[in-house]
C-alpha cells in the first residue's frame, strides 16, 4: 500500500494550505498525476476516501487526478517517444540513450474552497 | 453549488519534504557529519553490512546508527550489541517509508553532536524509501544475489536515486541464476554514475574496497566542514 503513504502526505499538506488561507472546507482538490510516476490512480483515490474522513477540512471533498502522458527523449536521433510503449529503447533509432521528460509527476494542482 | 474560491497550489507532493531534507543536509555539511542511508528489500543484508562496516570504521570516526522499522527494536540492538556505538529504533507504525519529518526526529532524538557518521537503515521496501528524501549525504542501495540481477528494471527509482550500489551475498551466487554483468547493465541503463561493489559481509570480501569508498567520501564531508 504505497500508496497510503503518498495520500497522507498530500492530506496533510493541503491541510497546511487550508489553514494558512483560513479555509473553511476545501470542496474539491485536483491533482497531476504522471503516467509512470508509481501512483496507481484506482488506489490512490480509494485511500483518499479513506483518510479525508480523519482530516478538519477535507471530509467532503471532491477529488480529480489529471493524468500527465509520459514521454521520453532519446539523445540519439533527438526524437521523443511515448515512454509507457517503449520504455527505455528509443522506437525511432533503437538507442539507449534515452531519458525521461514527462511522466514522473505528482504535483498537487489547485483546491476549490468555501 | 454556492460561491467558491479557487486556491492555487501548484506544488510538487514532494516539495516540503525536499525543503526539509535540503535544511538536514546543508546543517549537516556545516557540522561535518556524514549522513548515509541505507536502503534495500527487506532481508537483502543492511543490518549485517552496517555492522560490518562499523567495525571497520570505528576506531576512525564517531559513528552513531538510526534504525527504522515498522515493529521491533531487533535491529537496534543487533547494531549495538555487535558494535557498541549509539543507536535509536525508529517505528513508522506501519508506514512503508521513512519521511524527512521521521528522519529529522530520529536525528535529534539520536543526538548528533560530536559525530562525524550517521547510518540510516531505512525500512526494507525497494519503492517508497526512494521517493521521499531523507537528507542524506549519500544513497547506499543493496541488491542482493538471491533477489535476482533483474530488480533495477523491476524498481527503477530506487536505482536511480542511488549514490553507489552494493551487490551483496556474493558468496551464495553459485546456487542463484545471479549475473554480474547483466546486474551492472541493468543499474546502468538507470544510473551512469553510482559506483558498483560486489561484497559477502559475512565472508568478508569485498567490503574493503567498499570501506575505502566510504572512507573517502566521509573525508570529503568532514574536511570541508574544517
Amino acid at each position: 500500500m504505497h500508496e497510503l503513504g503518498i495520500v497522507m502526505h498530500v492530506v496533510d499538506q493541503v491541510e497546511k494550505v487550508a489553514v494558512e488561507n483560513n479555509v473553511e472546507r476545501v470542496l474539491k482538490l485536483t491533482l497531476e498525476v504522471g503516467e509512470v510516476s508509481s501512483i496507481v490512480p484506482e488506489l490512490f483515490t480509494e485511500c483518499f476516501e479513506w483518510a479525508k474522513k480523519k482530516t478538519e477540512h477535507l471530509k467532503d471533498t471532491e477529488l480529480e487526478l489529471i493524468l500527465l502522458e509520459a514521454v521520453s527523449y532519446c539523445r540519439d536521433c533527438k526524437k521523443t517517444y511515448k515512454t509507457t510503449e517503449h520504455a527505455k529503447e528509443c522506437p525511432h533509432c533503437g538507442g539507449n540513450d534515452t531519458y525521461l521528460v514527462t511522466g514522473n509527476e505528482m504535483n498537487i494542482k489547485d483546491m476549490e474552497v468555501v | 453549488m454556492g460561491k467558491f474560491s479557487v486556491v492555487e497550489i501548484k506544488e510538487d507532493i514532494a516539495s516540503r519534504n525536499n525543503a526539509l531534507a535540503a535544511g538536514i543536509r546543508s546543517r549537516l555539511a556545516e557540522k561535518g557529519i556524514f549522513y548515509l542511508n541505507v536502503m534495500s528489500s527487506p532481508g537483502s543484508g543492511k543490518t549485517t553490512l552496517i555492522v560490518e562496516l562499523i567495525k571497520r570504521l570505528k576506531a576512525d570516526y564517531k559513528i552513531g546508527v538510526i534504525e527504522t522499522d515498522i515493529d521491533s527494536d531487533t535491529d537496534a540492538r543487533t547494531v549495538a550489541d555487535a558494535t557498541g556505538v549509539k543507536t535509536v529504533q525508529v517505528h513508522t507504525a506501519g508506514a512503508c517509508h521513512m519521511t524527512c519529518q521521521m528522519s529529522d526526529e530520529a536525528l535529534a532524538a539520536l543526538g548528533t553532536d560530536g559525530l562525524d557518521v550517521v547510518i540510516l537503515e531505512n525500512i526494507g521496501n525497494l519503492v517508497c524509501p526512494a521517493e521521499f528524501d531523507t537528507g542524506a549525504t549519500a544513497n547506499l542501495v543493496l541488491l542482493s544475489v538471491p533477489e535476482g540481477d533483474d530488480k533495477p528494471l523491476k524498481y527503477p527509482l530506487m536505482f536511480e536515486v542511488a549514490t553507489a550500489v552494493v551487490v551483496t551475498k556474493t558468496d551464495v551466487a553459485p546456487a542463484f541464476d545471479f549475473s554480474a554483468e547483466r546486474a551492472e547493465r541493468n543499474i546502468r541503463m538507470r544510473n551512469n554514475t553510482a559506483p558498483i561493489f560486489a561484497v559477502s559481509a559475512s565472508e568478508k570480501r569485498g567490503v574493503g574496497e567498499l570501506e575505502r569508498y566510504l572512507r573517502a567520501e566521509i573525508e570529503k564531508t568532514v574536511s570541508r566542514a574544517r
